[in-house]
């Protein structure tokens, strides 16, 4: 009876011992990291960190192509999250911006939707030849459609002060 | 008089403040006459701004409604009296620190003609419930314990759940206010009659009416309508005198002894809280046809010359209620809207009184409290705190912006009564410290919800966009497989016809 009672015992021992070394020391499947990865970003896809979108940097974080820091419109606060994530060191951040929205000069719009199509999140709305506006609650701040504009009628307003103008 | 039961709940914690109470209830509730102008804020409400549906220039009567409910939650605003529109403008009002708000502002013409209702109101107990609740919505009736929660939406919203008792919050716990305290005093009929059309409206056989021990009056005046109703469905309870019992999760556990869940509502254990006042004012639309334009307030503290109640119109400035009272006292320096517990600090005096204003305190040049000092660990603040929380814990976790720990600890339950700011031997703001971290939680799901839909839109986007780029593909390929089909012979032929023009130039 004691032969029995020990070796459960230790195949019990075995087991545990294995699974807490695997869950700590193993990495996690990298598709289950990128998508976590992914959901600590901001989405503003924005491609200020070099890559076409959060979710090909949050692939790039995890494969180790890519510091952790390249995310401005994250801040700070999301250096430390993915530093915390991933286990890395936490560092200070490339460059910082504030939120802001696109807004659109619409006495000087001429309607040529080249902003409309450069926005990721469709957060542009107008018809060619048409004024066009930006969706306030939907602009994630990017930037992408200030370059496209012919007649430089885009500009970025800090945050507070377009939520509060209004 | 019927006499008031005891059996009761307990309460965990809580603190036996001074009342203050006993100079702003020797006079009666005196009628604060009508202003040369009124300010009505569109949000006086929770939920969305009503939607202002006259113009500049309109004349306007009593009682007319001036803006509606726009969306699921919210109440309309009636003009408080007869007048012209002037202005719709941000003007300052009792948020924080007197941040302004789109209000309606009336010209006051002094005649104080009311809307004629043409059509006679049939007796609410022939009403079907539903109907019932409809009629009360019209009325903007909101909560007006200070909550100011639309009534008509939390009886609708208790509609669905298994309710057994209706409790009226005549506690009010906070120091120096009373108004409460005097409209039982004074209307105590209207209290219960409104009680009974609440009843009807929610098909209830119970009602509970907590009043605080430190109310005789109240309590007396209240017992001699009960006799006088001789409805026995209503029962008045007396609780005793401790801060914060008012608040409507600690009121059912006193009176009920069930805890309400942790985020859940009274009505999760089958109770549904009303203030005293709210009572008043369901009756006063329901049989009177008076909507809700004029409060019962107290104006005390040491700053009121002549501290009292009154009834002020809503949209009354501040400046113009305390003027009627008398005035300022010398040293006045300091204007709370509210309670001295969970009141608001304004910077100006020219913000109106809204359906939430249950009270304007002035105070004297705060006494200096003592610097804030290092938490020495004594739990006093856990060993107060109503909901059980641990506020040492909750402290040192918001030192450290630990959001997941923070909602570990609860401190989304924190009712921010200030308990534990004033048994703190190191003078910690622990309640400020804990409204902050409530904010920040909030702008954190604020952005993950952010983030969430712009990722939505992006890959809908994303979606789409390779959607046109295949369709455009097989159209393509389509055109490539019929010109193939068509053979050598009829491209030679199109190709021919393309030339012909070009010989003709």
């Amino acid at each position: 009876m004691w032969i029995a009672v020990l070796t459960f015992a230790l195949i019990a021992l075995g087991a545990g011992l294995a699974l807490s070394f695997a869950s700590r020391r193993l990495p996690a499947n990298a598709d289950d990291l990128v998508e976590k990865v992914n959901d600590l970003l901001p989405q503003t896809q924005c491609a200020q960190c070099g890559y076409p979108g959060c979710r090909p940097y949050a692939k790039a974080v995890v494969d180790g192509t890519a510091a952790i820091n390249l995310c401005p419109p994250g801040g700070e606060a999301t250096v430390r999250r993915l530093a915390d994530l991933l286990g890395r060191e936490t560092m200070p951040l490339v460059e910082r911006v504030e939120p802001s929205v696109a807004v659109i000069d619409e006495s000087l719009c001429i309607g040529c939707v080249h902003c409309r199509n450069a926005c990721p999140v469709d957060a542009i709305v107008g018809a060619a030849h048409f004024m066009h506006t930006v969706i306030e609650s939907e602009c994630t701040g990017c930037e992408l459609c200030v370059a496209p504009c012919p007649v430089d009628c885009i500009s970025m307003r800090p945050l507070s002060n377009a939520r509060l103008s209004t | 008089m019927t006499a008031p039961t005891y059996d009761l709940g307990k309460l965990h914690g809580g603190l036996r403040l001074p009342g203050h109470k006993a100079i702003s209830t020797t006079a009666p509730i005196r009628d604060v006459p009508i202003p040369s102008q009124l300010v009505l804020p569109i949000t006086q409400h929770v939920g969305d701004p009503a939607q202002p549906v006259v113009g500049m220039g309109d004349r306007v009567l009593k009682g007319q409604v001036i803006a509606e409910p726009d969306g699921t939650l919210g109440a309309p605003v009636h003009a408080s009296s007869s007048g012209k529109v002037i202005a719709i403008e941000p003007w300052p009002v009792s948020r924080r620190y007197g941040d302004k708000a789109p209000c309606i502002i009336i010209e006051c013409d002094g005649e104080d003609r009311a809307i004629e209702n043409d059509s006679r109101w049939e007796d609410f107990l022939s009403l079907q419930p539903a109907d019932l609740l409809l009629r009360i919505l019209d009325g903007g009736i909101v909560g007006l314990g200070g909550a100011v929660f639309p009534t008509a939406q939390k009886l609708m919203q208790a509609r669905t759940c298994k309710i057994e008792t209706l409790i009226l919050n005549g506690v009010e716990c906070e120091p120096y206010i009373s108004c409460d305290d005097m409209l039982m005093r004074e209307r105590a009929a209207e209290i219960l009659s409104g009680a009974q059309i609440l009843m009807h409206a929610m098909q209830l056989n119970s009602c509970y009416i907590a009043v605080e021990s430190d109310k005789p009056e109240a309590l007396h005046s209240l017992g001699d309508a009960l006799a006088e109703l001789g409805d026995e469905r209503l029962v008045l309870k007396q609780v005793p005198t401790i801060y914060p019992s008012g608040g409507e999760d600690q009121l059912v556990q006193l009176v009920t002894n069930r805890e309400v869940p942790s985020g859940g509502l009274p009505t999760d254990v089958g109770c549904l809280v009303q203030n005293v006042g709210t009572a008043a004012a369901v009756h006063d639309w329901v049989i009177k046809h008076e909507p809700l334009i004029s409060r019962v307030t107290t104006v005390a503290g040491d700053g009121i010359a002549n501290p009292m109640n009154v009834r002020a119109r809503i949209g009354t400035t501040i400046a113009d209620v305390v003027k009627f009272t008398g005035g300022y006292a010398e040293q006045a320096d300091h204007l709370i809207i509210g309670g001295p517990m969970t009141g608001k600090s304004m910077s100006t005096d020219r913000v109106p009184l809204v359906k939430a204003t249950n009270s304007i305190l002035v105070v004297l040049k705060t006494s200096f409290q003592g610097r804030e000092l290092a938490c020495i660990r004594c739990g006093d603040c856990a060993s107060v705190c109503p909901i059980q929380l641990l506020p040492q814990q909750l402290f040192w976790y918001t030192c450290a912006d630990n959001e997941v720990k923070l909602r570990e600890f609860g401190l989304i339950d924190c009712i921010e009564c200030g308990c534990c700011d004033l048994v703190c031997p190191s003078h910690i703001p622990l309640t400020a410290n804990f409204k902050i971290a409530k904010g920040r939680i909030q702008e954190l799901a604020d952005e993950k919800g952010r983030a969430e839909r712009a990722r939505r839109r992006f890959e809908a986007r994303n979606d789409r966009l390779e959607q046109e780029r295949q369709d455009r593909e097989a159209e393509l390929a389509q055109q490539k497989e019929s010109a193939k089909r068509a053979g050598p012979a009829a491209i030679a032929e199109i190709l021919k016809r393309k030339q012909k023009p070009r010989e003709d130039d």
